[in-house]
């Protein structure tokens, strides 16, 4: 509750202001705008700042609530508090509609996506007959409670703040969360993501709409506000003046949105009241200040104020060690695969991209209980093979099986699902996360609370015993002490480490390890080693892609060798090492 | 029905030079260049002044980017500062604006020929391009995309507040290059219509052959492919993105004055007129120039035809063009993992 209480003294000290004598009304006034625009700006820092997905086109969801109430009220009498669940409704189902086209675009497909249709939006707001075209709807009524009505700003003051400060819970409980932790993945790109059974598509979506949602709140309070709606707050102009909110104030923080809201909102008021004064009143000067500051932003402190402003104010945040004695059930074909028949079974796979095959119908195998080590020259087809098997590419021909179920078609949330999982060669870990929290990733699947759970804190047995499961991984791979470090911070060899233990979260039959050992010392390299031999005994195959043949060949139980995507030799290491062919392949032919 | 063809191929020659200096700005720096329609405007509307003997305040901005640009150059070469740099430092950002400057104040007193006002009006866009990208993109050239199409979002904020300034809010007409006219069967060509034709395929051509056969151009490329790889092989990337601004302001700027005498342009026109550009450069995928020309004809195109159809809808049908384009590119070129941040 300690992490809480600054939360607690800033809703009181929001809570007094109206009531402090000889507070101006005008300030007042300022505070509302800044609430409203807060709520769109928490919005985008959950879709841009955590989940990696700009959107210019945010104000168009404003615009969708405040449009829905307007109407409903002034057309069809409707009560205020009634068109609030459907101004949401009527966001949330935009934001599915365009949301699932928008978050399937990739890179920068995306935010340019957004521009379009928040420009066309507006235009269609601006010319739609039954929503009164350019002058929009007037006479829209006030909030009301009983007899009290919220006319004037002192008192819609308080449902605005009170939706930013619910908002903002929400949105620190959803962040907090496993459907929390996938969003934040996001940013990262899918591929470790989705090998942890993350549906990244449902993920941004999901992120998406609660977005939306909350510019269609902000929207809707906005309508009662200003008891009018045109089309102009819901422009494309709004929607930059939105990011750049987000932008300023933290993209990555939920407070961030509130603080860039204060900043921006005060500042643009400042700037409209003396800029004329300066400059002899021509213009829009404000817009260019505003522009030139984003510039300077950008170059100066790309993270925005609030980051910078918690290393000032350095708060205590004492993160409790998980309850590790909490257990999550096992999978039960851990202990049916311990039977006979190999565990994965690739055969004849083929991998071709045009021209270039770059797996030339391989085929092995892994049987329970086994450490079997891939090994060749660079280029040798290695990690795609490892793509094949983890369905993050489809193979051209041939099959491969886990406990003979066939996977070549599998996605990647597929196949870990039956237990295999992995690392990757170049580190995937989200770097402003914790260890613990990267871990905990990996037992996505072992967890079911989702985000409306999270949101009102109903996931918290379930969590509780996710971070266990997690904090134990992490001890068992010995980075205990790092526990609550960022994963960023620690050396390489250490974050390979912690994408083991994010692998070992799954609780998988089959462990594929990338290059594990690449830029460990040689003790470290021991203790993994001896890892994953305890693995091995209790019960679990690895199947791993390795250059340190001292690590390779005191290990593995079998060696597959691959050069030039094709299968040259396979065998107990003894053989391997004195393998024609595959001397051939390391050292060159002797003419 | 053969106008609204007509019409819109008029409007699509000019969003076809928009998207290729979207794609050549894209291809080259990253950045997505939504100023691209403030160079316009500014193209445009000084030329406009320029013609009815104003002074145009783009002048001044020239001058007052190139003192910031002179500042930032001394700033981040401070380590290593010769004679060489301090001089090249002051001839392009100190004298090289004033100099436009004076020969804009004394052409706006000495009402002078077409030829002059449009040679003026692209030198004074083009310098503020180049300022653009120094100022702006390369202090950060090396952050991701995202980054700089948010930077670029500040500078069309900042440049159009600049027009309004400058240009007030009203809209302004300038003369045509050329008043002849002639008709073929059903249709009139204006000598304006035929020169918009003219030059657009003039400067493909030209654009083409930059790219295909000098070595500038295969420098650009190479930089647009890979940062590192090219500054390795002793390509300045700064220069690079540079002389890739500067391009995309001069083809902004001649768009501008294309259509300046068609058309009466305000201060904020610019934006809509380089966002379908944009939407041409898109369905282009920001790298083909082909695609890309083709593209902004079509989009002229549904343009003229949805403006007479349904003229109230005409922005909405425009700018909804674009979203199962992009969903078509995504899906055909699914995302690549950026390794980086």
């Amino acid at each position: 509750m300690a992490q809480r209480l600054p939360i607690l003294i800033f809703a009181l000290v929001m809570a007094v202001i109206p009531f402090i004598p000889g507070v101006p009304p005008f300030w007042l006034v300022l505070l509302d705008n800044i609430g409203l625009s807060a709520l769109v700006a928490m919005g985008l820092v959950l879709l841009t700042g955590v989940g990696g997905l700009t959107s210019f086109g945010q104000a168009a969801f404003c615009g969708f609530g405040a449009y829905t109430t307007a109407l409903l009220t002034t057309a069809y009498g409707l009560s205020p508090w009634l068109t609030l669940p459907l101004s949401l409704v009527v966001s949330g189902i935009a934001a599915v509609i365009l949301g699932i086209i928008t978050v399937r675009l990739s890179g920068h497909y995306l935010p340019l996506g957004t521009i379009a249709w928040g420009i066309g939006l507006f235009y269609l707001f601006s010319k739609l007959e039954f929503i009164g075209r350019n002058d929009g709807i007037s006479g829209v009524p006030p909030l009301s409670i009983g007899s009290l009505k919220m006319l004037d700003p002192g008192t819609i003051y308080f449902a605005i703040w009170i939706a930013v400060l619910i908002s903002a819970l929400l949105t620190m409980n959803l962040l907090d969360s496993r459907t929390g932790r996938a969003i934040r993945a996001l940013r990262r790109g899918h591929v470790a993501a989705e090998a942890f059974g993350v549906q990244t598509p449902r993920a941004k979506l999901l992120v998406f709409i609660y977005a939306a949602v909350l510019a269609g709140l902000s929207g809707w309070l906005y309508a009662h506000f200003e008891r009018a709606v045109n089309p102009t707050p819901f422009g494309m102009e709004a929607g930059i003046e939105y990011l750049f909110i987000a932008v300023v104030g933290g993209a990555g923080y939920v407070w961030g949105g509130v603080l860039g809201a204060a900043i921006v909102v005060i500042l643009k008021e400042i700037l409209q009241s003396y800029l004329p004064y300066l400059f002899h009143g021509q213009g829009q000067l404000e817009i260019i200040v505003f522009g030139i500051l984003l510039v300077a932003l950008l170059q100066l402190a790309p993270t925005g104020v609030w980051p910078w402003l918690m290393a000032v104010f350095p708060w205590k945040s004492d993160r409790k060690h998980p309850d590790t004695s909490l257990i999550l059930p096992v999978r039960p074909h851990t202990v049916a695969a311990t039977g006979s028949g190999p565990l994965l079974e690739i055969d004849d796979a083929r991998k071709q991209f045009g021209g270039v095959v770059a797996v030339n119908n391989v085929s092995f195998d892994v049987k329970p209980q086994e450490i079997v080590a891939l090994i060749g020259p660079n280029g040798a087809g290695k990690s795609t093979t490892f793509n094949l098997v983890t369905g993050v590419l489809a193979v051209t021909s041939g099959k491969i099986s886990v406990l003979g179920k066939p996977i070549q078609n599998a996605t990647p949330q597929d196949v870990v699902k039956l237990g295999v999982a992995r690392t990757f060669q170049h580190v995937k870990l989200v770097p402003d996360m914790t260890v613990l929290e990267n871990v905990a990733i990996g037992a996505h699947l072992r967890g079911h609370a989702g985000a409306l759970a999270s949101m009102v804190r109903l996931d918290r047995a379930d969590e509780a015993k996710l971070l266990a499961e997690a904090a134990r991984q992490i001890e068992r791979v010995g980075l205990g002490d790092q526990i609550n470090q960022l994963a960023g911070s620690l050396s390489l060899g250490q974050q390979r480490i912690v994408e083991i233990a994010r692998a070992l979260c799954v609780d998988p039959m089959l462990l594929l390890l990338d290059e594990p050992a690449a830029g460990l010392r040689h003790m470290e390299k021991r203790q993994l080693a001896a890892l994953l031999r305890q693995l091995r005994g209790g019960g679990m195959s690895v199947l791993l892609v390795e250059h340190d043949m001292g690590f390779v060949m005191d290990l593995a139980d079998r060696i597959v060798v691959l050069d030039f995507g094709t299968k040259i030799a396979e065998g107990t290491p003894a053989d391997i090492k004195t393998n024609p062919e595959v001397i051939k392949a390391y050292l060159g032919a002797a003419a | 029905m053969l106008f609204l063809v007509q019409d819109g191929i008029t409007n699509g020659a000019i969003y076809a030079l928009l998207g290729l200096a979207l794609v050549l700005v894209f291809a080259v720096t990253r950045v997505i260049l939504i100023p691209q329609g403030e160079f316009v405007t500014y193209g445009a509307l000084t030329y406009a002044s320029l013609s009815s003997g104003q002074f145009p305040g783009t002048a001044k901005l020239a001058v007052g980017m190139g003192i910031v640009a002179f500042c930032l150059d001394l700033y981040f070469g401070r380590r290593s500062l010769h004679r060489k740099l301090i001089l090249r430092a002051v001839a392009v950002n100190l004298v090289l604006p004033w100099v436009i400057f004076a020969l804009t104040s004394w052409s706006s007193a000495h009402p002078s020929g077409i030829a002059v006002n449009i040679a003026l009006s692209l030198l004074i866009v083009a310098v503020i391009g180049l300022f653009l990208y120094r100022i702006a993109f390369q202090p950060i050239a090396q952050t991701s995309v995202l980054v700089l199409l948010i930077a670029s979002v500040g500078c069309h904020l900042a440049m159009e507040g600049f027009g309004l300034v400058f240009f007030g809010a009203e809209g302004q007409r300038g003369p045509a290059l050329s008043n002849a006219a002639f008709n073929v069967g059903p249709l009139r060509f204006t000598g304006q219509s035929i020169a918009v034709y003219g030059i657009t395929v003039a400067l493909m051509i030209g654009l083409w052959l930059f790219f295909g056969h000098t070595l500038t151009g295969k420098a650009l490329r190479a930089t647009a492919v890979n940062r590192l790889g090219a500054r390795l092989v002793g390509i300045r990337t700064s220069l690079a993105g540079q002389i890739a601004f500067v391009m995309a302001a001069v083809i902004g700027a001649i768009s501008g004055i294309l259509i300046v005498p068609i058309t009466t342009l305000y201060y904020d026109t610019g934006f809509l007129i380089g966002l379908k550009g944009f939407v041409a450069g898109i369905i282009g995928g920001l790298v083909s120039y082909p695609l890309t020309a083709a593209a902004a004809l079509l989009v002229g195109i549904v343009e003229s035809f949805s403006s007479f159809v349904a003229s109230d809808f005409k922005e909405v049908i425009v700018f909804m063009l674009i979203i199962p384009v992009l969903l078509l590119r995504s899906l055909a070129a699914p995302a690549v993992e950026e390794d980086q941040d």
